[in-house]
């Protein structure tokens, strides 16, 4: 199909794009790489009157290092992520879980912020921002404020961000030495949404697993830390004892929603599969 | 508020301006105003690849693209790589190997085929599986594409072992 009729404004710098935001409200939508919201426009699933193209704010890219965070630009493309020698080693649960997004041509254009403010359940990134403990730096008309992940997914495509607001960067606390991190999925095809997928980290301290945090996509309304799961694992050594409690665990926390290929239970026995997947690969 | 925006764009090496619906994507633009239907529009939500195309040098999904978005970038479609000689050796081996058989995926595995000769020169057969995983065929089962693309990594590869 074809998008219907909209207006188009690409403001220079962020105080424009906010007046903008701040003139139009609810009638506009931001459009950063685009890979979710001009395929809903295509297929007529959003009818905003105005487009703001954010992507020509140059201050919204970038990957920095400074005072123990790593900060990455909302605008920053997953192939920049892909790119980054400085990802792969600050934080490289990203690094696991970047090839696994769609393909490379979507790779291409798409962004970190862009996915976290879409909310895909069934998205890399957002599950990542809660295994990694991401805050995120929101500006809006009266100045910036600071939401962390964990407070941010609301419900299905719902965060904390309000319409006159735009996600512009993301800091995520450096972790120290033993750390280590998995993410996994499973889709049909490679680069497809996943049925479900985890992003794990944890410390290894004298074979032991310390600072457990599991984040689950694709099993539920929003991305899901399980901190039932969390807490069997937490200061116990890899055993299959240890593995079945998360797994066992897991089973209250997920909720998932059924879709045509994958009913609530399969991917419930998904999430476990990959649980015990995600904590032999840490522990080995 | 502006519906119609005046977009310059280098396409194919030339410069381009024209007067374009914001709502246009570029798959359209390049289809409907400028005549290169080389660029196909398949699923238009970014599925099945066969609108893949080149905007400041990487490859990007053309229906998920606004041409007026595109203002100020280069855009490469497979007219442009076609004439200009660098998808020549892709589109032989796809040939030799009868990588294609209705066509329609075929430009956009071309573009996506090249990217991935650029990027990843030392691929095996599963990285080319995957590079590739976004762009459908429904017509040779992909074993040929595969091998027409692998047959293109080992000919450069020798070349450079030469060199």
């Amino acid at each position: 199909m074809k998008a219907p009729k909209f207006a188009y404004a690409k403001p220079a710098t962020l105080p424009a794009a906010l007046a903008l935001l701040d003139q139009h409200g609810e009638e506009a939508k931001v459009l950063a790489g685009g890979q979710s919201l001009v395929a809903t426009l295509n297929m007529r699933l959003s009818s905003p009157a105005i487009l703001i193209d954010i992507t020509g704010i140059a201050a919204l890219s970038g990957i920095s290092t400074a005072n123990g965070k790593v900060r990455i630009g909302a605008l920053t493309r997953h192939c920049d992520i892909e790119r980054s020698a400085e990802i792969a080693k600050s934080v490289p649960l990203l690094a696991q879980a970047v090839g696994q997004i769609a393909h490379a041509a979507i790779r291409n254009a798409g962004t970190l912020g862009g996915s976290i403010a879409f909310a895909d359940p069934a998205a890399e990134w957002p599950a990542c921002m809660l295994a990694v403990d991401a805050e995120f730096i929101i500006a809006g008309k009266s100045g910036e404020r600071r939401v962390q992940a964990r407070d941010f997914f609301k419900g299905l495509y719902t965060t904390a961000l309000q319409p006159k607001e735009i996600l512009v960067a993301i800091e995520i606390p450096l972790l120290g030495a033993g750390y280590r991190s998995a993410f996994l999925e499973l889709a049909r095809r490679h680069g497809d949404y996943a049925i479900a997928g985890v992003a794990a980290i944890a410390k290894l301290d004298a074979g032991k697993f310390r600072d457990v945090r599991l984040a689950y996509l694709g099993v539920g309304a929003t991305p899901i830390l399980a901190k039932g799961a969390m807490a069997a694992i937490e200061g116990n050594a890899y055993s299959a004892e240890v593995v079945a409690a998360a797994q066992q665990a897991l089973g209250r926390e997920l909720d998932p929603i059924g879709d045509l290929y994958s009913a609530p239970p399969t991917k419930t026995h998904l999430a476990r599969v990959l649980t015990g997947r995600a904590l032999a690969a840490i522990a080995a | 508020m502006d519906y119609e925006i005046e977009t310059t764009m280098t396409l194919n090496g030339t410069q381009v301006t024209r007067r374009i619906a914001a709502r246009t994507h570029l798959v359209d633009f390049l289809r409907e105003e400028m005549g290169l239907t080389g660029s196909h529009a398949g699923c238009e939500h970014g599925v099945c690849g066969a609108c893949t195309l080149r905007v400041n040098g990487d490859i990007v999904r053309g229906c998920l693209t606004l041409a007026v978005a595109c203002n100020g970038k280069t855009i490469d479609t497979i007219e442009g790589v076609s004439d200009s000689g660098e998808a020549a050796e892709m589109q032989h081996a796809f040939h030799e190997r009868n990588a294609l058989q209705c066509g329609f995926c075929t430009p956009g595995m071309i573009m996506c085929a090249i990217d991935l000769v650029k990027n990843k020169p030392a691929a095996k057969r599963e990285e080319i599986r995957e590079y590739i995983s976004g762009n459908y065929c429904r017509c040779t089962g992909y074993h040929a594409i595969v091998d027409a693309i692998e047959a293109v990594l080992i000919s450069k590869q020798r070349l450079g072992g030469k060199s």
